[in-house]
């Protein structure tokens, strides 16, 4: 069973119906007693980083979520991706700190949101298809990165330390491609 | 580096597809679920739902609608019309739509923008503007209801101010050139990507792919939106993205 973090932030009914397509029996919850009983972690969220902070505090969330990134597979999709990380410029706030690493706006001629198909980039060139992006702030960082896109800077696209995996793009919006991947990273990742 | 996207744009009515033209006093319709179905494994990078009932049970048949393709289909889709408040667009969020439109009302309310943004994020908050060039005035202005009102607005100064207002996207109709199937109105969106940073939809005019290839060459517009002409079979989705490939416009296969 998959959990997926209920904490009143995100698009959470997409991500539910790629799981429950790919065959994955998916809860959304916040109760810790149910977390502690799934089989995987799923952090979702869309919006803004501060806010996502705040409704982990309130929910009091944070203790509850570093038990279990420490104990079974955790995967941070979008923004849930970007909260794993030390801080972001995103209301100037501390973010989980699984991950080294912080979360920027993105700076750029090109238009902002980086928003729209890219293609992921690996150093052998597994993984190469092109997924579905909509975001304006990015992940910066050089460690535990295993894919990434080119937005005329390099945008972090997937990271993964053990068990702990972050996707940035939307997995259940990349039509079968981002499918494959999302069912990838449930089963152990990437590495 | 980021594809281009084609989009087909699928016009709602009491939840069943609706075509623009109207043939014979008959308005062909089609299974909202069914096509968007379609238009997936026909390669559209991205569906626009645009909900053009009148009445509240059109509304919820559209809430509807969005509910059964988010279960099926896994591409980015965008929902506009009729939407005039934060709860109407919490609804369709919920229902499995990634961003919403916002028009008549955001032209009516322009906090509506601001307030989206700040509740939804920048990234679901899409601004649709219709506009019309006025000869006399020599500017674009902004309609609403469906390009049927027109307004004050200066489409250049509000394009600008829904940005700052936190749109992350601009769904920009060119009424001049809709329906014509000449080409679109790249006057028009240059001047817009000259004046803003956020990905712009162009729309109105796409006839053939030779126009998408166009569009794709002359501007930095992120998106090519058509409605009748993939419904009708004019041109298919699939002809437009090969012919983007061979000109080199970066575009997604599938």
């Amino acid at each position: 069973m998959v959990a997926l973090v209920d904490y009143g932030l995100g698009n959470i009914q997409n991500l539910k119906n790629a799981l429950k397509y790919l065959g994955y029996e998916v809860v959304l919850t916040k109760d810790p007693l149910v977390l502690a009983e799934a089989t995987h972690v799923i952090l979702p969220g869309v919006g803004h980083f501060k806010a996502a902070m705040d409704r982990l505090n309130e929910e009091g969330l944070i203790p509850v979520l570093d038990q279990l990134r420490r104990s079974k597979p955790f995967i941070g999709i979008c923004l849930g991706m970007q909260l794993l990380f030390s801080h972001s410029e995103e209301g100037d706030v501390d973010g989980l700190s699984y991950l080294p690493g912080k979360v920027e706006l993105i700076k750029s001629d090109l238009p902002v949101p980086h928003l729209g198909w890219n293609t992921l980039l690996t150093k052998d060139g597994s993984l190469e298809e092109d997924v579905y992006f909509i975001h304006s702030y990015k992940v910066a960082t050089d460690e535990n990165v295993v894919a990434w896109a080119d937005y005329g800077q390099k945008i972090t696209a997937i990271v993964q330390k053990g068990s702990l995996i972050g996707i940035q793009f939307h997995p259940e919006k990349s039509g079968y491609a981002g499918l494959a991947i999302l069912d990838k990273a449930l089963k152990g990742g990437f590495l | 580096m980021i594809k281009k996207r084609i989009i087909p744009c699928l016009d709602v009515k009491d939840g069943i597809v609706v075509k623009g033209i109207q043939f014979k006093g008959l308005r062909e319709v089609g299974d909202p679920v069914a096509m968007a179905k379609r238009y997936n494994d026909l390669g559209a990078d991205e569906l626009v739902f645009l909900d053009i009932s009148a009445t509240e049970t059109g509304h919820a048949l559209m809430v509807d609608v969005i509910r059964r393709t988010a279960e099926q289909l896994f591409i980015p889709m965008t929902v506009g019309g009729g939407l005039k408040s934060v709860e109407d667009i919490s609804r369709m969020l919920n229902a499995g739509a990634d961003k919403v439109s916002l028009n008549s009302a955001a032209l009516r309310d322009p906090d509506l923008v601001r307030r989206s943004s700040e509740m939804f994020g920048a990234q679901c908050t899409c601004v649709a503007i219709d506009a019309k060039w006025d000869e006399e005035k020599g500017d674009w202005f902004c309609y609403t209801h469906g390009g049927k009102r027109p307004t004050e607005v200066l489409t250049l100064e509000w394009a600008k101010r829904v940005q700052d207002l936190g749109a992350g996207e601009l769904l920009v109709t060119s009424m001049d050139y809709d329906g014509m199937k000449q080409g679109f109105d790249h006057r028009l969106l240059k001047k817009l990507m000259s004046i803003v940073n956020i990905p712009i939809i162009a729309s109105g005019g796409g006839g053939n792919a030779r126009h998408f290839v166009d569009l794709f060459k002359e501007t930095d517009v992120s998106a090519g939106l058509a409605a009748s002409i993939f419904h009708d079979e004019q041109v298919s989705i699939a002809e437009v993205k090969e012919a983007c490939a061979k000109e080199g416009v970066a575009i997604r296969n599938v």
